[in-house]
């Protein structure tokens, strides 16, 4: 039972933290929690179906289907959160400000809320389908009981680790929440860029580029077993930490990083307006 | 945006490059939540190609934070892992739904 813990945990450390930032980053914006419910139940039928096709999916593109459909995914979620970011670079002040007056909110909240729930849809997908092969796995067991007893706790720490990792952006003060989520989402994106990269690489693409630049994983692996392997996990999803990244990712991260911050910039240039209550952090 | 625009002509260079110099492929066998052989030489400094076929009923994610892959193959199908290029050495791997039992190492030499 332990051992299904452990192992479903290990799967959905990914959705809880992303869940945890986005209920953080949307905070006092109306119809959030409809919007973030919609991207988890969407996820969970997607992770369904996704483990019931595997087989077809995986035999796409001569045998490389998972990783190509893996890395669309992320560099769907990247495009999304990039669009998160950038939008509320423009509207961020604005929204904070009518934040109490519920009618303008509604209006001004709506769209990064699309593009959140989308983020949330694909981080529960993409993990979440592989729990759903393992569960199912395990169902032809003989000790399938006490598997999905295990099985369900994993999930319920998953959950609590969104709850975590809430709270502990709401002690935030709220007028730097949003810079601090701000920049949480913009590693977030360059992490999950580069994890796109190894996907592609592992699909036999872009074969460039593919030594490891260093490798610190004598320090703190960026997965596996045991409890450095779930601190390393949640750092790699968090920051996209990478014990022994090559030069394709390395690029990929920081050119996201780059490239998200100059958009902001450049959004934030279209609304003058915003300047009036800027602040420094 | 941009940087990523800027790859996609350098991917199709590369995807021409990079065709074909895998060799035929390893085959590996997954039965009872093991590996066999547990032990699989790759020439080092070459990509490899292992064709795991799992032999079992349940899914099984061939996992190695080593290797840079996370492989999930289904029961009953064979998934190709694709290694890279790799310096001399032993880079362990794992099932991750059956640790106990299913573990392997790649030895580059």
């Amino acid at each position: 039972m332990l051992a299904a813990l452990v192992i479903v945990f290990r799967e959905v450390i990914e959705a809880g933290l992303i869940v945890g930032i986005v209920l953080a980053a949307t905070r006092g914006v109306p119809l959030r929690l409809r919007w973030i419910a919609l991207g988890v139940a969407g996820g969970v039928i997607g992770a369904c179906l996704v483990a019931a096709f595997a087989g077809q999916i995986a035999n796409l593109f001569s045998g490389s289907g998972q990783e190509i459909f893996n890395a669309t995914i992320l560099a769907l979620a990247v495009i999304m959160l990039t669009w998160h970011n950038v939008w509320m670079a423009g509207h961020g002040r604005e929204m904070a400000r009518h934040m109490k007056s519920v009618g303008a909110a509604v209006s001004a909240g709506e769209r990064p809320l699309a593009a959140l729930a989308i983020v949330v849809g694909v981080a529960v997908l993409r993990e979440g389908s592989e729990v759903v092969l393992f569960l199912y796995g395990i169902a032809q067991s003989t000790t399938a009981g006490s598997m999905f007893a295990g099985g369900a706790l994993g999930l319920a720490a998953g959950a609590v680790i969104s709850a975590l990792m809430y709270y502990g952006l709401l002690a935030i003060p709220a007028g730097k929440l949003f810079r601090t989520t701000a920049w949480l989402i913009t590693l977030l994106a360059a992490g999950m860029a580069a994890q796109a990269v190894l996907f592609i690489q592992n699909a036999g693409y872009l074969q460039l580029l593919t030594r490891s630049l260093w490798d610190t994983s004598w320090l703190l692996p960026d997965g596996g077993e045991g409890w450095r392997g779930i601190l390393g996990k949640m750092l790699h999803t968090l920051v996209g930490y990478t014990a022994a990244p090559d030069g394709a990712q390395l690029i990929a991260y920081l050119g996201s990083i780059v490239a998200i911050f100059a958009l902001m910039r450049w959004e934030r240039g279209r609304h003058p307006g915003g300047k009036l209550v800027a602040k420094p952090a | 945006m941009f940087w990523r625009l800027s790859l996609i002509p350098a991917a199709f260079v590369v995807v021409l490059a990079g065709c074909g110099n895998e060799g035929a492929g390893i085959p590996v066998s997954l039965k009872d939540h093991r590996f066999s052989p547990a032990e699989i030489h790759v020439p080092a400094n070459q990509p490899a190609l292992i064709l795991l076929n799992n032999q079992d009923g349940a899914a099984e994610e061939f996992d190695s934070t080593a290797l840079k892959v996370e492989k999930v193959v289904p029961g009953h199908e064979t998934g190709n892992v694709r290694i890279r290029p790799l310096a001399p050495g032993r880079y362990p791997f794992m099932g991750e739904y059956h640790a106990d039992t299913a573990r392997g190492v790649v030895v580059a030499d």
